[in-house]
């Protein structure tokens, strides 16, 4: 029996590794730019330096005893084989031996536990005053930042057009990393997060400063970071949070503290200016366009692009009787929410994420698009009416 | 009287149905892990061909999502805890010395529940809405919100608990009574004790998950608020009861693993297993453990750091235990006098992949780094260097080992060792590159990724790929050594000790009719 293993092991190894060789020579020459990132990314905080550090070193600590145990297993496997004519000896239960090599594992593991526990003292210092508090709210599949003291606040959701993602169009460079409005945070700052969720748990997630924090609807998590250099981190949401959780990236642009008091200003001015926007009257191709905007931002991901929806879980657009139904009712259907048993998923309410003209412009364009042929136009006031 | 009626053999289905006999329960128990085994890698297929580039090509985010839960709901359930129940029941009537199982009826209901609640779980898929999709692990409120697919998820579970709990009843009654007279609990193969801890495992922990999913059901459809804050429940509760139930259950899928490791070495080292006692100990210490580190499944839902520190320190305890086995099974290999059989091929895999599963587990154990490493491919690595590696290959590695005494024949060596290369090879041309996709910032369950990770997630699928496809030639090598064959011997193996190796091959229906004494 023993003789089998030569027999077999030789050819199978060779083919074995022959058939990886070529898969890894296919995959390296078809893909001429490869990426092959294999670590944590750069830090741009002292506390995602620290976490590295700590990474690293217990990587390299794993490594070791890893060689050392299995490379007594090997030489053991190549020296003390029967087909050597190596005669098995009788030895067994040595409690000496058992005690070191439960011993020291012990020690090694309070090594690794005292430099984790200092590091995971300083993370989860929450007490120390922050200079900007930002509340980061998750919603299906969109994140919304508030800043709590400058009174300013926005949504932030993936812009990379769809047809990237239905492969109809060539991929961009930060293709599912961008969004259409970064948070944006002064560098050299303490930026506090007051991290929840308004449906189901989500989890924000900048590897480059080490936050990661769970977004739990009804509750609120508290995290924080200082950013060491201007530039734009990206991450994702970490939570499965339903269908379009691949889909809700975190983008966040750290500045230098005059870009950031200037951003705060402009913000400032920008609210004035779609407060006015409430108070016209819109013509209709200008609401038919914002419509359309909106609807890809925030109506799309459950209702197809096409307005088709998805069979038993999400109601289509196009032919929908709630489009050629009363106006009333169809904006109250996005304000308020609302479910039926015909459809796995419930509506969610929208008053809370979309400005009167956003509605107004929303159920303009899908009264109007995807062949429904309503033919009204819906006015801000008309939704501010049924708030 | 009596003894007529036991030796009544139905044939056909009905003896398939009706059986009360330790070894078809086990030989049904086995073929349906084996064909669960299929289904779930068919739906793991699914994802790794969606995720061999970017962009989406085959199936829509929805499906992605019932594919990644079903998958995983399928392998635990339906693959990993039936196989090793049909290894305990075909093998612990024979390493105790008894003639059967000794509640053999409510063994037959154990097993038959199996297909019924699969078939509830798995008819999800067609009904409106499609299956569950909010993960295994069945987070709220994303459950409390999902489709009727959840409901029959939940029932499923509750059938699958019963079952589960039965057997591991009927495994308790029967290795603390009807051991051979002289089999004192420390001279029994450390199969029997790993899956007697497991047994207890189960009891404690299934009726938790029982109670979780309950809550789910009664907050669906009862009005209660259990995990909904807005009615004064809590979401994050759910997770700390169900991690209660899920950790003891990783241990429930791997403890029986060590056990099957724990018989092949010293055979084909031709020497005892070094450190029985302190390998029962370590069993008996990791058991232990696995009720007090649940919490580390969830350290970014923002617990107080006291904790996070405690579930830090009780987790890196595990790896006292845990390195203990390994050392003991390294220091059985030393100075033996070792051959390569397949099943030996498998168990040198097992302590060796499954030690990469164990200490990227320590390092997942460290909460800073943790907070990096949650909910990314490295825990997708992590997860499947321990359980398959782990769990999966010692069951192949013990079919390969057992398939001799259980039906007469020697199984081909030289195709054994083909499975074996391709599987450990394609094993880590799946897995091992998640680990970097994982480090580099890509979370799990995506059905789309940035551009940077593409490549090691084509090599991940083209090992998936290759993975899947090996597994029709174990299939191959079953059947055939179950048609014929090569007659073993009643040792089968040189080296092999333990009653079971006493029985003919194959072994008599009632196993020992008189109990064999123990020296």
């Amino acid at each position: 029996m023993s003789n089998c293993f030569k027999s077999i092991a030789g050819p199978a190894i060779a083919s074995g590794a022959g058939l990886a060789t070529g898969i890894f020579l296919m995959l390296f020459s078809s893909v001429a730019a490869a990426a092959y990132e294999y670590n944590l990314p750069p830090p741009a905080t002292s506390i995602a330096r620290e976490i590295m550090g700590l990474h690293n070193a217990i990587f390299f600590i794993c490594v070791v005893i890893f060689v050392l145990v299995f490379g007594a297993m090997f030489y053991s496997i190549f020296a003390h084989r029967k087909s050597r004519g190596y005669k098995a000896a009788k030895f067994h239960e040595s409690t000496t031996v058992e005690i070191v090599w439960t011993a020291i594992p012990f020690f090694i593991l309070v090594g690794m536990a005292i430099p984790s526990t200092a590091t995971l003292l300083r993370m989860e210092d929450t007490k120390t005053t922050a200079d900007l508090v930002v509340k980061i709210t998750g919603h299906q599949w969109k994140w919304q930042y508030e800043y709590l003291d400058q009174d300013i606040n926005f949504f932030s959701a993936l812009s990379t057009p769809s047809d990237q993602i239905e492969n109809k169009a060539a991929k961009g460079e930060h293709y599912l990393l961008e969004v259409d409005k970064p948070l944006v945070i002064p560098i050299g700052k303490k930026v506090r997060f007051l991290i929840t969720a308004n449906d189901v748990i989500h989890s924000w997630w900048v590897p480059a400063f080490g936050v990661k924090k769970d977004a739990i609807p009804g509750f609120i998590n508290e995290s924080w970071t200082r950013v060491d250099a201007e530039g734009t981190y990206r991450g994702q949401c970490a939570e499965l949070c339903g269908k379009d959780h691949g889909f809700m990236p975190v983008v966040v642009k750290a500045v230098s503290e005059d870009d950031f008091a200037k951003w705060v200003s402009e913000q400032k001015s920008q609210m004035v200016a779609s407060a006015a926007d409430s108070g016209k009257t819109w013509g209709k191709d200008e609401l038919m366009t914002r419509g359309g905007k909106a609807y890809s931002a925030n109506c799309q991901a459950c209702h197809g692009a096409e307005g088709k929806g998805l069979p038993n879980m999400f109601p289509p657009m196009a032919g929908s009787a709630v489009a050629a139904g009363p106006v009333d009712a169809h904006i109250k259907a996005v304000l308020h929410g609302f479910k039926t048993g015909k459809f796995a998923a419930p509506m969610p309410a929208f008053a809370a994420q979309l400005s009167d003209t956003d509605v107004a412009a929303i159920v303009t364009y899908e009264r109007n698009a995807f062949g429904n042929t309503a033919g009204d136009v819906i006015q801000p006031s008309q939704v501010k009416a049924l708030r | 009287m009596a003894s007529a009626h036991h030796d009544e053999h139905p044939t056909g289905l009905k003896r398939w149905l009706f059986t009360t006999n330790h070894k078809d329960i086990g030989t049904l128990y086995l073929l349906f892990s084996l064909l669960m085994l299929f289904v779930g890698g068919a739906m793991a297929l699914v994802v790794r061909a969606e995720l061999f580039q970017p962009g989406l090509q085959i199936v829509d985010p929805h499906f992605f999502n019932q594919m990644t839960t079903m998958h995983a709901l399928v392998m635990i359930f339906g693959a990993v805890m039936p196989g090793f129940v049909g290894f305990a029941n075909w093998q612990l009537p024979m390493m105790i010395g008894a003639p059967d199982m000794a509640l053999p009826r409510m063994n037959n209901w154990s097993f038959w529940i199996l297909p019924f609640a699969f078939t509830l779980l798995l008819s999800g898929l067609f009904l409106p809405g499609g299956g569950p999709a909010g993960g295994w692990t069945l987070y709220a409120p994303l459950s409390t919100k999902g489709g009727m697919s959840m409901d029959f998820t939940i029932l499923a579970i509750h059938m699958l608990g019963i079952s589960s709990v039965l057997g591991a009843i009927n495994i308790i009654v029967t290795v603390l009574n009807m051991r051979a007279p002289g089999m004192t609990l420390m001279k029994m193969p450390l199969f029997v004790w790993t899956w007697l801890i497991t047994a207890f495992l189960l009891i404690a922990a299934m009726p938790v998950l029982a109670g979780a999913v309950t809550m789910l059901l009664t907050d669906r459809h009862f009005g209660t608020h259990f995990f909904d804050a807005a009615g004064g429940g809590d979401p994050v509760m759910f997770q700390h009861i169900f991690w209660f139930f899920g950790h003891p259950e990783v241990y429930i899928m791997i403890l029986p693993a060590f056990g099957i490791a724990s018989q092949i070495i010293p055979t084909f080292a031709r020497k005892p297993l070094f450190g029985y006692e302190s390998m029962v100990y370590a069993t008996a210490s990791i058991a232990f453990l696995s009720f007090i580190v649940w919490a580390h499944h969830m350290f970014t839902v923002g617990m107080p750091a006291g904790g996070e520190l405690f579930f830090m320190y009780a987790t890196m305890l595990i790896a006292v235990p845990t390195g203990v086995k390994v050392f003991n099974w390294v220091a059985t290999m030393w100075r033996g006098s070792m051959t390569f059989e397949t099943p030996m091929l498998y168990a040198i895999a097992f302590v060796f992949l499954f030690t990469i599963g164990g200490l990227s587990g320590l390092m997942l154990a460290i909460v800073p780094a943790d907070f990096q490493y949650q909910d990314t491919y490295f825990v997708v690595a992590h997860f499947h260097y321990v359980l398959f590696s782990g769990a999966v290959m010692a069951m192949m590695g013990g079919a390969f080992y057992w398939l001799p005494k259980w039906t007469g024949h020697m199984y081909n060596e030289t195709l054994g060792k083909w499975h074996f290369w391709l599987t450990a090879i394609f094993f880590n041309v799946t897995f091992f590159p998640q680990h970097f996709l994982g480090l580099a910032g890509m979370p799990r369950r995506i059905p789309d990724y940035a551009l940077q990770f593409t490549e090691f997630n084509q090599i991940s699928s083209i090992g998936a790929f290759g993975l899947g496809l090996s597994q029709l030639l174990f299939v191959y090598i079953i059947v055939q050594t179950i048609r014929g064959g090569k007659k073993a011997t009643d040792k089968v193996w040189e080296g092999a000790e333990g009653l079971e190796w006493t029985l003919s091959s194959p072994p008599p229906y009632h196993s020992f009719v008189v109990a064999p004494t123990i020296k």
